[in-house]
C-alpha cells in the first residue's frame, strides 16, 4: 500500500495500539528548556525520574539575556528569570540530562540547535514543550509540541499516548521569484488557509517551490506550521538534508551513517499515497509578505492595502480584524508601504539561521539604520560562524546591534521588549497582542524585508530597494 | 487527577473567536512558580480583565458580579490556539473553570485541558452562539454538563448532545493518570526499544 511519510514514521514508532485508535508512541528525542519547569516539578513531586536521560536534551533559550553575556546568568533580567535558568540546570543535573547552559558553546534556541547539532534527523519522533517544535519536521521528522503534562509523561516514560492525526498535503508549485523566501511562502499559506486551517492535521509541505528551498528555508516553513493550526509540519528529506546533517555532532558516523541513509531514503511519501486533504498554491505568484493584524493569518503581499474588515469572509474574521486594526492603530485602505516602523528584530527560531543573517546583511551592507534594531543569532555557534563571515561588521557598521543568542524579542520573556505603542518589524512567528511586550505592535516579515524597514523606517518592498540601490 | 463526571456551574460567555493562549495568560506571568497557595488565577485573561494600572475593566465578563463565580466558559471558535503553554490551563483551573464550550479548540490546548481533568466541549457554532445569547440574557445562569450522557443542558432545559473520543471520556471519568497507563506496558515498551535501537544504535 502506498504510504505517506507521516504514516511511515508513525508506524515505525507505535509500541502498541488500543481499540479506539490511541497509540503508545516511542519518542526518539525530547528537548527541554527553562519553561519545562512545571513538568520537572510534577515529576519530582511524584517521586519519578527521567527514564531515558540520553534521549533528552536541555538548553537555556527563552529567558537568557542577549546583552552582557560575559556576566553569565547575572545579566538576566530579574530574579524570576535567573531562577528559571538555574532551575533548568538543576533539573538536568538531577536527572542526568545533557544541558547546554547560558555559557555553553552549544547554547541556542532549542529549535535551532536541534538541527544544528544533528539531534534532529529524518524519520524521528521529536517532542519539546514548545509549540514551534514543528520546525524539526523540515528534516523529515515527526516533531510536535506538547504541554507540561504530556512532557512529564515523556520524561517519565519516553513514550506518549497519542491519537493519530489526519494528514494535509500543501503543494507549492512553480518557482519562487527572487527575494521571495520560505517566510513569505508560509505566511501566504497561513493567509490562505487560516490559523485553524490545519487543526488536527500533520502538514506535509511539497512541490517544486518547497523542494527548491534550502534546509534553512524549509525550517522556516515548518516552524510556522503551528500558526496554521497544524499538529506538525514536515518535508521529505533529500540530498540537501543529508549534506546538511553529515558530520554534525549527533549525526551517525561511518557505517552507521550509511545504514541511516538507507533508512532515510525510504521515508518520502510513496507515489499515490493518500492524504486526508490537499491544498495547492502557485509559488511563482508569491510576493514578499507581511502581517498587518494580530494573527498570523492577517498577512498580505507587500504591494497590498490594509483590508476593510467589512470585506472579510466570515463574522469571526471581521470581528478579529476590527479589534486588530484598533490595536495596531491602522486604517482600512492604507498602503502597507505607508506603515511607519519604529523597531526591528532579526532572530528567533523562525528566521535566526545563517541564511537569514546573510539575507539581512546583504540589504544592510553600505546602508544605515534609521531605527533601533538588533540581531540575535539563533545559536552561539551560529554567532561565531556569522562573525567568521564578517556579518557582524555589516550589522554594526549599519548601526544595528549584534547581540548574543536566545529567543530575545520573539516572546520577550528575557526582557527584550518592544515598548508599548511601538511598531516592530520582526522576523519571528507570532504577532499576537502583547507578544513582543505589552502594547507592542508586531509586523511579521522575512529578514530581508525587516532589513529594508531598518534602513527606511517604514514597510518597504525589499525589491524596490535593491533595484534602486 | 480529579475525575470529571457532571458539572453544573455558572457559565460566562466570551464572544471573541481565536482566543489564543497569550490572551488566556500573558507570557510575562509564565515565569511564576505555581503552588497550592499561589495559583495562576490572578493572571487569567489578565490583559482583558485589568487595565494598565491593574484595575478591573468593568466590561470584561468575569468582572461582572453575576459571572464572577463562573465554572464554565462558552467561547468562540479556535479557543486556545497558539502556544503549548499549559499555564493557560492552570490559569483557567485555578480560577475555578472546569469546562470550556467552544466550536473548536487549538489542538495542543485541547490536549492540555484533558491532561488536567478539564473538559473541552465541542458544539457547533450556532449552538455555542445560542448558549452565549442565553447567558447574556440571564446573567449568572448555570449550564449543566453531563459527561456520561454527553450533554450540555442550557438555561431552557434543552439538552445538546456532544461527542468526545471514548478514550478521553474514560480517562476523565476515572481521573486516570497517563503515566500509570504507560508503565503498565513496560514489557512491551522494553521489547520495542530493544528491537528499535538494534536497527538504529546511534539513537539509543
Ligand atoms: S524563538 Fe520564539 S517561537 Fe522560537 S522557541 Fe523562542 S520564544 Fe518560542
Amino acid at each position: 500500500m502506498a504510504l505517506t511519510m507521516f504514516e511511515k514514521i508513525w508506524h515505525s514508532h507505535v509500541i502498541l495500539e488500543k481499540p479506539g485508535g490511541d497509540a503508545l508512541l516511542h519518542i526518539d528525542r525530547n528537548l527541554v528548556h527553562e519553561g519545562s519547569f512545571h513538568a520537572f516539578g510534577a515529576l519530582a513531586k511524584e517521586g519519578r525520574k527521567v527514564r531515558k536521560p540520553t534521549q533528552n536534551f536541555a538548553v537555556a533559550d527563552h529567558y537568557v539575556p542577549t546583552v552582557g553575556r560575559e556576566r553569565g546568568i547575572e545579566a538576566a533580567e530579574d530574579a524570576d528569570a535567573r531562577n528559571m535558568i538555574r532551575l533548568l540546570e538543576e533539573n538536568s543535573r538531577v536527572n542526568g540530562i545533557a544541558h547546554y547552559g547560558i555559557d555553553d558553546d552549544r547554547q541556542g534556541i532549542v529549535h535551532v540547535i536541534g538541527p544544528e547539532l544533528g539531534l534532529t534527523q529524518p524519520g524521528l519522533t521529536i517532542t519539546c514543550g514548545d509549540s514551534h517544535t514543528s520546525t524539526h519536521g523540515a528534516l523529515g521528522a515527526y516533531a510536535f509540541g506538547t504541554g507540561a503534562s504530556q512532557l512529564k509523561q515523556i520524561l517519565a516514560t519516553q513514550c506518549l499516548w497519542l491519537k493519530r492525526p489526519k494528514t494535509l498535503r500543501i503543494v507549492v508549485n512553480g518557482q519562487l521569484a527572487p527575494d521571495v523566501t520560505g517566510k513569505d511562502v508560509v505566511l501566504a499559506i497561513i493567509a490562505k488557509i487560516g490559523t485553524a486551517g490545519a487543526t488536527g492535521h500533520v502538514i506535509e509541505f511539497a512541490g517544486s517551490a518547497i523542494r527548491d528551498l534550502s534546509v534553512e528555508g524549509r525550517l522556516t516553513v515548518c516552524n510556522m506550521a503551528i500558526e496554521a493550526g497544524g499538529r506538525a509540519g514536515m518535508i521529505a528529506p533529500d540530498d540537501k538534508v543529508y549534506e546538511y546533517l553529515h558530520g554534525r555532532e549527533f549525526a551517525p558516523k561511518g557505517a552507521e551513517w550509511d545504514r541511516a541513509l538507507a533508512q532515510w531514503r525510504t521515508l518520502p511519501s510513496d507515489d499515490g499515497a493518500r492524504f486526508d486533504r490537499e491544498v495547492t498554491l502557485d509559488g511563482s505568484k508569491l510576493e514578499p509578505m507581511l502581517t498587518w493584524g494580530t494573527s498570523p493569518e492577517e498577512a498580505l503581499p507587500v504591494s497590498g492595502q490594509i483590508p476593510d474588515p467589512k470585506s472579510l469572509g466570515d463574522a469571526n474574521q471581521r470581528a478579529h480584524a476590527e479589534q486588530a486594526l484598533a490595536y495596531m492603530d491602522l486604517k482600512p485602505g492604507m498602503a502597507l508601504t505607508d506603515i511607519k516602523i519604529d523597531r526591528a528584530f532579526i532572530g528567533s527560531c523562525t528566521n535566526g539561521r545563517i541564511e537569514d543573517l546573510r539575507a539581512a546583511a546583504a540589504v544592510l551592507k553600505g546602508r544605515k539604520a534609521v531605527i533601533q534594531a538588533w540581531v540575535s543569532p539563533g545559536s552561539t555557534a551560529l554567532k561565531r560562524q556569522a562573525e567568521a563571515e564578517g556579518l557582524d561588521k555589516v550589522f554594526l557598521d549599519a548601526g544595528v546591534e549584534w547581540r548574543a543568542s536566545g529567543c530575545s524579542s520573539c516572546a520577550a520573556m528575557n526582557g527584550d521588549k518592544v515598548p508599548p505603542g511601538m511598531r516592530s518589524a520582526s522576523t519571528s512567528n507570532r504577532n499576537f497582542e502583547g507578544r513582543q511586550g505589552k502594547g507592542a505592535r508586531t509586523h511579521l516579515m522575512s529578514p530581508a524585508m525587516a532589513a529594508a524597514a531598518i534602513v527606511t523606517g517604514r514597510v518597504t518592498d525589499v525589491r524596490t530597494l535593491k533595484a534602486g540601490n | 487527577m480529579t475525575p470529571f463526571t457532571t458539572l453544573t456551574a455558572v457559565a460566562a460567555p466570551i464572544e471573541m473567536a481565536n482566543i489564543d493562549t497569550d490572551r488566556v495568560i500573558p507570557v510575562r506571568f509564565l515565569r511564576k512558580l505555581r503552588s497550592d497557595k499561589a495559583g495562576y488565577d490572578p493572571y487569567l485573561f489578565h490583559d482583558m480583565r485589568f487595565d494598565n494600572d491593574g484595575r478591573e475593566k468593568p466590561d470584561f465578563v468575569l468582572n461582572q458580579p453575576a459571572y464572577r463565580k463562573a465554572g464554565i466558559l462558552v467561547a468562540g471558535a479556535n479557543f486556545g490556539c497558539g502556544s503549548s503553554r499549559e499555564g493557560a490551563v492552570y490559569a483557567l483551573l485555578d480560577y475555578g473553570i472546569r469546562a470550556v464550550i467552544a466550536p473548536s479548540f487549538g489542538d495542543i490546548h485541547y490536549a492540555n485541558e484533558l491532561q488536567n481533568g478539564m473538559l473541552p466541549v465541542t458544539l457547533p457554532e450556532e449552538i455555542c452562539r445560542g448558549l452565549r445569547d442565553q447567558l447574556r440574557a440571564k446573567p449568572g445562569a448555570t449550564l449543566a454538563i453531563d459527561l456520561p450522557k454527553q450533554t450540555v443542558t442550557d438555561t431552557e432545559c434543552t439538552a445538546h448532545p456532544f461527542t468526545i473520543d471514548p478514550v478521553y471520556k474514560e480517562r476523565l471519568l476515572k481521573g486516570l493518570d497517563d503515566i500509570g497507563l504507560v508503565l503498565e506496558n513496560t514489557p512491551a515498551i522494553e521489547t520495542f526499544e530493544h528491537d528499535y535501537h538494534a536497527q538504529r544504535p546511534w539513537l539509543a
